[in-house]
């Protein structure tokens, strides 16, 4: 497909490089001459400066025969208008805007159908959500879920003192008493799917599915604590925080802010009354001790900087905050995230791109396409959702008769409402829902592409 | 340095270079040409075994890939591909020496037309093709070849475009669709479909099958190497217009091309480097005709000989239709000129290419208004947009370079003690790739007359004439190879 990717800021980036892979004709607009430099210097795109909303640098990047425009500017007004522009030159062109500025929060649907908008995104609001997530469930550094919630990934760090450590992956059931099939393993920022004779090794973070009954009974024989956050410290108030304090005040928790600009700080005073908004620097410890960063249930760490965030969440780790959330932009740097235990790490840009991604690909084939498609280890596998249509192959066969490409791994079979993981002796019919693992490499567009040809 | 991953890629070139060489085995095999065919077998087998080692070698090779790289690796490559590509000359017996097999291979492989040959028609038929074919694959670049077949899943990462860039001869290369294998598909497609049609017409003309095919790729590789003694100089006047016009097709800029057929014609005719190029060549006919006049029995027959000149020179091609080391010295003077000027960048022609000349021009009037009013803020444009004073700089420094490789080279050579004419020529031929110069180079003789030292130092300045400079210098450059 041709697509058009006008900004090419840390969203645009990330998309770049998937969509490249995947193989679509990619055309970039960004009026930084330098960014359009070292973009075509790492990736097989075509680029073009200038502004993106003006007619003329459209028309130049060839939006007259695209498919798809993704507006990912910082300015969402910009974006609005670069899309409506493009719809404008070319009404079959599909459009993705970002709008991620608060204020327009609730008028984004109304936009969508005013403006012909095919998606809004909005990186983080997603971030939000997802850190809604992790505090509602937590145990877990990542939690997704598949087939309407019955199935979950979740990802777990090997600690220390943990009974998993130095344990073959094929005596994982005896360990931990329950069905648990782990999908991939990621160690030193490099990801793998594994085999049976894999071994766990202090340190890595592993990636694990099971029905969520079974995810209980693994945290309760793994003996982590679960008790759900009524506690946070949020460091940052930028809008990730503001649309999760907004979140997280409903269901009662209670919620103190650090944010070091006067003007914000007064902002968000307003804006949210039952939040103690603090005026200070996030990374002074003894501002952190004294709004109590030892009695809280969680630490955010949301600022601008990664380095910033990675240091107060360290220092939360030393602190024994139970539960650790890092915001981080920059995923290029894995190996050294994997070294150290920052809990949770969330990234805005990951989470825009998989939903960008999943768009894309549904657009491609209109049919036998994943229902849902999730990055996990900084977007190195991804686990994707489809389900069983008609035109899918060998269904009713076991599968260990079926030739399955390398590192594609069928992880869980839900037949109706039952959820079993999928074995060799396992067989999968029409109507099922399916998650498959496969890792960056491989791109399945539908359910066939899993088998070798 | 990731040297894995370059010896990969040059492997890959090889086997590109065996692949093409299959066809002036088979010409050989037909006509049952006993030494060119043992020598293309054995050239071929001696190529493909040096291919697989290295291949095998280089199986596990990371993909990070940088500009350096990306330099290094081109223009290893053309040395490569240049030695394993005189084998056949060399086995064959037809070349005794491996240095002239050498000279005469990377003259082919530059489109530089400059032979050692005293006389080429006592050569056989596989080896004559394999000169001219030579022309046809340097023209456009072997390895952006190589870029139109690699697989979809190895052309994820940007280096390819530092390949194109570091092959394709202009200031500033661009890809014509985003995908780089598509926009080489469409490079190479382009360069088929004319030299298929200039063949067509040179057939019309009544010109042998071979000497057409020969001709055609001799033409649109802008090469020069022809298999007459006497170049196009014995074929009829319409053979030697149908060359005069494609010569000039060929030097012109390729996405001017596609965009004719994208259907974009107002805005190659808006083209100021195609402008300047027709501007040149239309004046230095007039002025050449007006000058050389009564050499010639007819007005016909001297704008023939004169634009057929005026289009071999400024392309780089190399051919001739007459001696024009016996014209006047004023239009050799505007000859001498049209060498250095060269073709339209993105073609397939050499020399300083009309798009530099074009910026050197307006940011040295630029430069003169500076002093006139310091504190004006001007902007150098080129075809109505700015052009950035990166683009500016860089373009200074190659012709800085370019200077001074031609310094360089014509103190060395001179030490063989021929007139000032013949070395300057000679230097001039060679680094712009065009084939005869002047005087003891003229186009009636040729290049055997030179010491070894002096034709490795002509063969350095092919390359470094149809790489653009750069990539060739940063193989002498200390930085390149520390760790």
């Amino acid at each position: 497909m041709k697509i058009l990717i006008a900004g090419d800021g840390k969203v645009g980036m990330s998309l770049t490089r998937k969509l490249s892979n995947e193989g679509h004709d990619l055309t970039l607009i960004d009026k930084d001459g330098d960014v359009i430099e070292s973009i075509v210097e790492h990736y097989d795109v075509m680029v073009v400066q200038g502004n993106c909303a003006s007619v003329d640098v459209l028309k130049h990047a060839g939006v007259m025969k695209a498919d798809l425009l993704i507006a990912a500017t910082s300015a969402d007004e910009i974006n609005l208008l670069c899309c409506m522009t493009a719809h404008g030159l070319n009404p079959n062109i599909h459009t993705i805007a970002r709008i991620r500025n608060p204020e327009y929060d609730q008028q984004v649907y109304a936009m969508r159908e005013l403006f012909a908008l095919s998606m809004a995104f909005n990186p983080e609001k997603q971030a939000a959500q997802e850190c809604e997530r992790l505090l509602k469930y937590p145990g877990f550094l990542k939690r997704d879920t598949f087939a309407k919630g019955r199935v979950e990934i979740v990802e777990l760090r090997v600690l220390p003192d943990s009974k998993l450590k130095d344990v073959a992956l094929n005596d994982l059931g005896d360990v931990v008493k329950c069905q648990i099939l782990v999908c991939a393993v990621s160690r030193d920022g490099e990801a793998v799917i594994p085999g049976g004779d894999f071994i766990l090794k202090e340190g890595d973070r592993i990636y694990v599915t099971a029905t969520s009954h079974n995810l209980t009974v693994l945290l309760a024989n793994l003996g982590i604590i679960t008790h759900r956050a009524k506690n946070i410290i949020m460091c940052g108030g930028g809008h990730i925080s503001y649309y999760l304090a907004e979140r997280l005040l409903k269901s009662g928790i209670k919620i103190t802010m650090i944010e070091n600009s006067k003007e914000r700080c007064e902002e968000l005073a307003t804006l949210l009354p039952s939040v103690d908004v603090v005026y200070g620097d996030g990374s002074n410890q003894e501002l952190l001790e004294s709004v109590g960063i030892d009695s809280c249930d969680a630490l955010l760490t949301m600022m601008g900087f990664d380095e910033m965030n990675m240091i107060i969440s360290l220092y939360g780790q030393r602190c024994k905050v139970p539960q650790i959330i890092t915001k981080v932009d920059h995923t290029e740097n894995r190996t050294i995230q994997d070294s150290l235990s920052l809990g949770s790490v969330i990234c805005a840009k990951e989470l825009s791109c998989d939903i960008i991604v999943r768009y894309v690909r549904a657009m491609q084939n209109k049919t036998g396409s994943a229902l849902s498609i999730h990055g996990i280890a900084d977007g190195q596998i991804e686990a994707l959702e489809f389900k069983i249509d008609s035109k899918a192959l060998h269904c009713k066969e076991p599968l260990k008769k079926l030739k399955i490409k390398k590192n594609v791994l069928l992880s869980c079979i839900t037949h109706h409402s039952k959820t079993e993981l999928a074995y060799g002796d396992s067989v999968f019919e029409q109507g099922d829902t399916v998650v498959v693992v496969t890792n960056q490499g491989t791109v399945l567009r539908q359910f066939n592409d899993i088998f070798e040809s | 340095m990731n040297y894995k991953m370059m010896g990969r890629f040059i492997s890959r070139t090889l086997m590109v270079e065996v692949v093409f060489m299959t066809p002036a085995l088979c010409i050989s095999l037909f006509l049952n040409e006993k030494n060119s065919y043992m020598g293309f077998i054995l050239s071929m087998i001696i190529t493909l075994a040096f291919a697989s080692i290295l291949y095998f070698f280089t199986q596990y090779a990371e993909h990070k890939f940088y500009a350096r790289e990306g330099l290094v690796c081109v223009s290893l490559s053309w040395v490569i591909m240049s030695i394993f590509g005189a084998l056949p000359f060399y086995i064959s017996g037809e070349i005794p020496s491996f240095l002239d097999a050498l000279f005469e291979i990377v003259s082919g492989f530059t489109t530089t037309g400059s032979s050692i040959l005293p006389e080429v028609e006592s050569l056989s038929r596989g080896i004559l093709y394999w000169r001219s074919f030579s022309h046809w694959l340097g023209g456009m670049g072997v390895l952006v070849f190589l870029l139109a077949i690699v697989p979809k899943n190895e052309q994820n990462s940007g280096f390819t475009m530092h390949i194109l860039r570091a092959e394709s001869p202009g200031p500033n290369v661009g890809k014509l669709v985003p995908r780089m294998g598509r926009t080489a598909q469409i490079l190479y497609l382009l360069y088929i479909m004319l030299t298929a049609i200039n063949f067509a017409f040179l057939m019309f003309g009544g010109m042998p099958i071979f000497d057409a095919v020969c001709t055609a790729m001799g033409t649109a590789g802008t090469g020069g190497f022809g298999i007459k003694n006497d170049s196009i100089a014995s074929y009829s006047p319409y053979i030697q217009n149908v060359c005069t016009v494609f010569m000039l097709l060929f030097g012109v800029n390729f996405n001017c091309y596609y965009l004719l057929t994208l259907k974009q014609i107002k805005s190659v005719f808006k083209d100021e480097e195609l402008r300047l190029y027709l501007g040149i060549v239309a004046g230095s006919i007039l002025l050449m005709t007006i000058n050389v006049r009564g050499m010639y029995d007819s007005l016909s027959e001297t704008v023939r000989h004169v634009a057929f000149q005026t289009a071999t020179i400024i392309t780089t091609t190399g051919f001739a239709s007459t001696d024009f080391d016996l014209w006047p010295s004023f239009s050799k003077a505007i000859l001498g000129c049209l060498m250095v000027i060269g073709a339209c960048a993105g073609s397939t022609g050499g020399g300083f290419k009309c798009g530099r000349a074009l910026l050197i021009i307006k940011s040295l009037k630029r430069n003169i208004r500076k002093i006139l009013s310091p504190k004006k803020v001007q902007v150098v444009r080129s075809n109505g947009v700015g052009v950035s004073e990166k683009v500016i700089d860089n373009t200074n420094a190659y012709l800085s370079a370019y200077v001074v490789i031609i310094i360089i080279s014509f103190l060395m050579i001179s030490l063989d003690g021929h007139s000032l004419t013949t070395n300057f020529s000679a230097v001039l031929a060679c680094f712009n790739n065009i084939g005869p110069g002047f005087d003891l180079v003229g186009p009636t003789c040729n290049f055997s007359i030179f010491s070894p030292l002096s034709k490795i130092v002509l063969i350095v300045d092919m390359l470094a004439g149809r790489l653009e400079i750069f990539p060739v210098l940063i193989l002498f450059s200390k930085a390149t190879w520390r760790k």
